[in-house]
């Protein structure tokens, strides 16, 4: 409690400081209203001593806001009296993590680079990290029964388990050959370690190796839906918001709200911008939120995008991690496309954890990645998804919720057989971006030729085209019209923008990567036949 | 075109696979040819084969007396997905479901944890063999009703765990005319089905809806079931949400995309349950040689001076050590297993963490361990009940 009184006294010195005259005491009251005082009679030096004093405050703060981003050391006063009052609506929350974390947070105190308090965890996770194991569960770990080797052990009479009766009828029987020793029992819920370290280095070679993921930071889940459902329910409490720029990934809503009852705040970005993420849009969307009495917990990004397919700047990264630690929320960056990205070389896919790495401990905590096999090596079917955690308190209850999407253990086990050898990691990697990126500017080009542009993207499997020269009338009712011309006329299904909440009408997102280069002709002759139906209506 | 998945590399991986990975049988009988299906397959209807599969092994378990039809199968990861996302859909925050007591510990936390739903026990003990009785429903409704609890519905084990013992086919007749009296839903977790050691003491409330017709009565029950006990693959996770409520299987398959079983597990199991002399063959064994080891168990610790409950079914017994404690509350209870845990080296599972009103009972598992280590713990046991007499008779 004394260190949440620490922030508070430095908001107060610095808000008395701002008030006017420093010489003399009296409350900060009397602060406002001597200089008041002083214009009424006329007396300008106060009004000058309290006017001037104030106004290089406020000009200071914007000067640095502007430019906090070149400066890696800024001045640390001034740092906690411009975030203290953004943090402050969390300091009584997060004074139960201030405790809990007490050992870094008086690295907080000290260090020159403090920037506010630690971003807290769900109400809701926290109870989920004070139910323990079974203490028996434990004690047999660490003394386990075993004839030969340990025959003085703990014997696990507490486990429903049918293992001993059944496995060696298995093995005779099956006429499919399945070796099932090994795979059929309990494993740890969140994923065996070997496929985690599978996994981490696919995520490194998808960022070029610039990044190497710790495998223990992993925690695996049964696909990426299940990863933002957990992560979700892990940083918000029931009847919290997470700000999310569109157009977005159509999947969020439900990974989001539905289960969890946490809300969505959708931040538009405009074609006008590239739909690139304005802070500003983001800071606003906070404020209004705010004011609503609604409670922003965290920001969701996808990188690269969906459906844009765009790769997010390193300045734009840096941008938005110092919004988050600003307001002192976190941020989840969706990554399931990392692997598949394609084209010029000098668009480079930044991974949060690239950025991260450069933060202090406590600050990298407000990160979390999800990441998804599917995506990049087309094993939809195989269900494993992945949430990388800077945050042992999100990792610890992520775990325990994986018992309720888990990754099946015979897939674990084919999934580590199959793809740990490096060679093949990197041979896959490779010719996946070479074969994507041929696919992609057939297509792009295709569309072009039709009169459709696209806007640039370096990620993803798919391109996010305007056609807002096709739609009848500009709104999402003709987008939906549009939407059935192409499923009806030309037979092929793609997303329109509302589905994405594009605020712009007009929108359409086509996935192109299960398509062959003849495909590729086949939809465009079908795209035209669309584009001629539309035009012969006007 | 408006799913993102790639298949632009595929053959990349097929090929591998086909190089480094003779167990194409992995994939089913089509082997590396199937490889392709599985990997892009994510539909969460989940493989019609598989689905039929799980249905016929259903009927089979239940001795042909009830009919399961494969839509209305939703497959989840694992019996405890299940449960967590039928008490999602039947119940809202704050709302309860009766779990009648001794239940099994993880109902805490898959019915609680993220639905935010209470439990209100129904409280059975040994005077009637732990049955359910219509008081006990009644005083839980009182309970919830008392706390201003609105309950949702009744959730059952049959076969129970950690009793060990079938319901008998009165007490599910009578459950179901509660819940429709009351207007809740029935949840019936079936998970041990396959392990009754004769087939013909298991009634499943399958049985009972099969001769229903009015649907208002049919539409509120919902059946839980997983090859994790039966089949010995918790590794697999494999469980399914079987209801006879079109709006309940709509809401869960979609909700079920958060849990979806993987395509490689359903292609191999499809295989392996669509041969009916095997399943047959296989439960008809299972359950002789769980009867067996019910019985050594049983005879066991009968020798060493404990009683055990009457149980028919599962992978445990329930044993009766009250006349052991000092004191009879739940410290008492708490110390005695500690005491079995540290002096006897056996790790058991107390009474009270199921929420047993009595205390002094405890589960014992026997399926997980080979027989001679089950004569291990046996012996401890003996060596322990015997010391304890001579300590006493001193």
């Amino acid at each position: 409690m004394t260190r949440t009184g620490i922030y508070r006294n430095r908001s107060g010195t610095s808000d008395s400081e701002t008030s006017g005259d420093d010489g003399g005491g009296g409350t900060t009251v009397m602060r406002v209203i001597v200089p008041l005082q002083g214009v009424v009679q006329g007396r300008g030096g106060l009004v000058l001593g309290s006017v001037i004093p104030c106004a290089f405050f406020y000009f200071l703060q914007f000067y640095l806001k502007r430019n906090r981003r070149d400066e890696p050391e800024p001045d640390p006063d001034n740092q906690n009296s411009a975030s203290s009052p953004g943090s402050e609506p969390n300091n009584s929350d997060s004074s139960s993590e201030l405790t809990v974390l007490s050992r870094s947070l008086s690295r907080v105190v000290t260090s020159p680079r403090n920037s506010g308090t630690h971003v807290s965890v769900s109400g809701r996770a926290n109870s989920i990290l004070r139910g323990g194991d079974s203490p028996g569960k434990k004690r047999v770990e660490e003394d386990p029964y075993d004839e030969l080797d340990n025959p003085d052990g703990i014997i696990e009479l507490g486990l429903a388990q049918n293992k001993d009766l059944v496995s060696d009828y298995s093995k005779e029987e099956t006429s499919i050959g399945l070796s099932l020793s090994g795979i059929a029992s309990y494993e740890p819920s969140d994923g065996l370690m070997e496929l985690k370290m599978v996994v981490a280095r696919l995520m490194s070679e998808a960022t070029k190796n610039t990044v190497s993921f710790d495998p223990s930071q992993l925690v695996l889940t049964s696909g990426a839906a299940a990863a933002v459902e957990i992560l979700s329910f892990c940083l918000a409490d029931s009847g919290n918001a997470f700000l999310v720029p569109t157009p977005c990934s159509p999947g969020f809503d439900a990974d989001v709200k539905w289960r969890n009852g946490v809300e969505i705040i959708h931040v538009p970005c405009r074609s006008s911008d590239n739909f690139n993420i304005s802070v500003t849009t983001l800071d606003r969307a906070f404020s209004q939120a705010k004011k609503r009495g609604v409670r922003i917990r965290g920001i969701i990004i996808s990188n690269p995008s969906n459906p844009m397919g765009s790769l997010l700047s390193r300045e734009n990264l840096y941008a938005i991690l110092d919004f988050t630690r600003e307001k002192n929320i976190h941020i989840i960056s969706n990554e399931i496309f990392a692997g598949s990205t394609h084209g010029d070389e000098e668009a480079e896919f930044v991974s949060i954890a690239e950025i991260a790495d450069t933060e202090e401990t406590f600050d990298k905590e407000r990160v979390h990645i999800v990441y998804d096999l599917s995506k990049d090596l087309s094993f939809p079917g195989l269900r494993t998804g992945a949430i990388y955690s800077f945050n042992e308190n999100v990792l610890a209850a992520s775990r325990k919720l994986t018992t309720f999407s888990p990754v099946s253990s015979p897939s674990q086990h084919l999934l580590i057989s199959a793809i740990s050898k490096p060679e093949f990691i990197q041979t896959y990697v490779k010719t996946n971006r070479q074969r994507l990126q041929r696919i992609y500017s057939e297509f792009v080009k295709g569309l072009k030729s039709l009169g459709i542009e696209c806007t640039r993207s370096n990620g993803g499997l798919f391109c996010w085209a305007d056609m807002r020269g096709l739609i009848s009338s500009y709104s999402e009712k003709g987008e939906i019209e549009l939407w059935n011309k192409f499923l009806n006329i030309g037979k092929i299904n793609i997303t329109p923008g509302s589905s994405c909440h594009c605020i712009e009408p007009g929108w359409f997102r086509f996935c192109f990567s299960n398509l062959s280069e003849k495909d590729v002709l086949v939809v465009m002759n079908r795209i035209r036949k669309v584009c001629e139906t539309c035009k012969s209506q006007d | 075109m408006g799913l993102a998945e790639n298949q632009v590399s595929f053959d990349l991986l097929e090929s591998y696979l086909e190089k480094k990975n003779p167990e194409g049988s992995m994939w089913g009988s089509k082997g590396a040819l199937g490889f392709r299906e599985n990997a892009l397959f994510q539909d969460y209807h989940g493989l019609k084969s598989f689905r039929q599969a799980m249905a016929s092994f259903m009927e089979q378990i239940r001795g042909g007396k009830a009919r399961f039809d494969p839509d209305r199968i939703v497959l989840t990861a694992g019996a405890t997905a299940a449960n967590e996302l039928l008490t999602f859909i039947l119940a809202d925050p704050n709302d309860a479901l009766l779990v009648p007591t001794p239940y099994y510990p993880g109902f805490d936390r898959d019915l609680r944890w993220r639905t935010g739903v209470k439990i209100v026990p129904i409280h059975c003990d040994s005077s009637n063999h732990f049955q359910i009785t219509p008081e006990a429903l009644e005083s839980a409704c009182q309970t919830a009703h008392d706390a201003n609890i609105r309950v949702r519905g009744v959730l059952i084990t049959n076969p129970s765990n950690p009793l060990g013992a079938t319901v008998q086919k009165k007490v599910l007749e009578d459950l179901l005319d509660f819940c429709v009296r009351k207007n809740i839903h029935l949840v019936s977790d079936e998970i041990y089905s396959g392990s009754v050691f004769h087939a013909s003491e298991f009634t499943s409330v399958a049985e009972i809806v099969e001769n229903i017709d009015d649907v208002t009565v049919k539409e509120r029950v919902h059946i839980v079931y997983s090859f994790s006990k039966d089949l010995g693959l918790p590794g697999f996770r494999v469980g399914t949400i079987y209801s006879y409520n079109d709006s309940v299987v709509r809401t869960a398959r979609r909700m079920s995309s958060f849990t979806l079983v993987s395509s490689q597990t359903q292609h191999m199991l499809a295989s392996m349950l669509s041969d009916e002399e095997f399943t047959e063959k296989y439960i008809r064994i299972n359950r002789e040689r769980l009867l067996r080891r019910y019985e050594t168990i049983v005879e066991g610790l009968k020798k060493a001076g404990i009683e055990c409950f009457k149980g028919n079914a599962g992978l445990f017994c329930w044993m009766n050590l009250s006349f052991l404690l000092d004191k009879k509350t739940k410290d008492g209870e708490l110390e005695l297993w500690d005491v079995i845990l540290k002096e006897l080296k056996l790790n058991i599972s107390p009474g009270s963490s199921c929420h047993c009103s009595e205390y002094g009972w405890f589960r014992v598992c026997f399926a997980n361990m080979s027989e001679n280590t089950l004569e291990i713990a046996l012996k401890r046991i003996h060596e322990f009940m015997d010391q304890r007499r001579r300590f006493l008779i001193i």
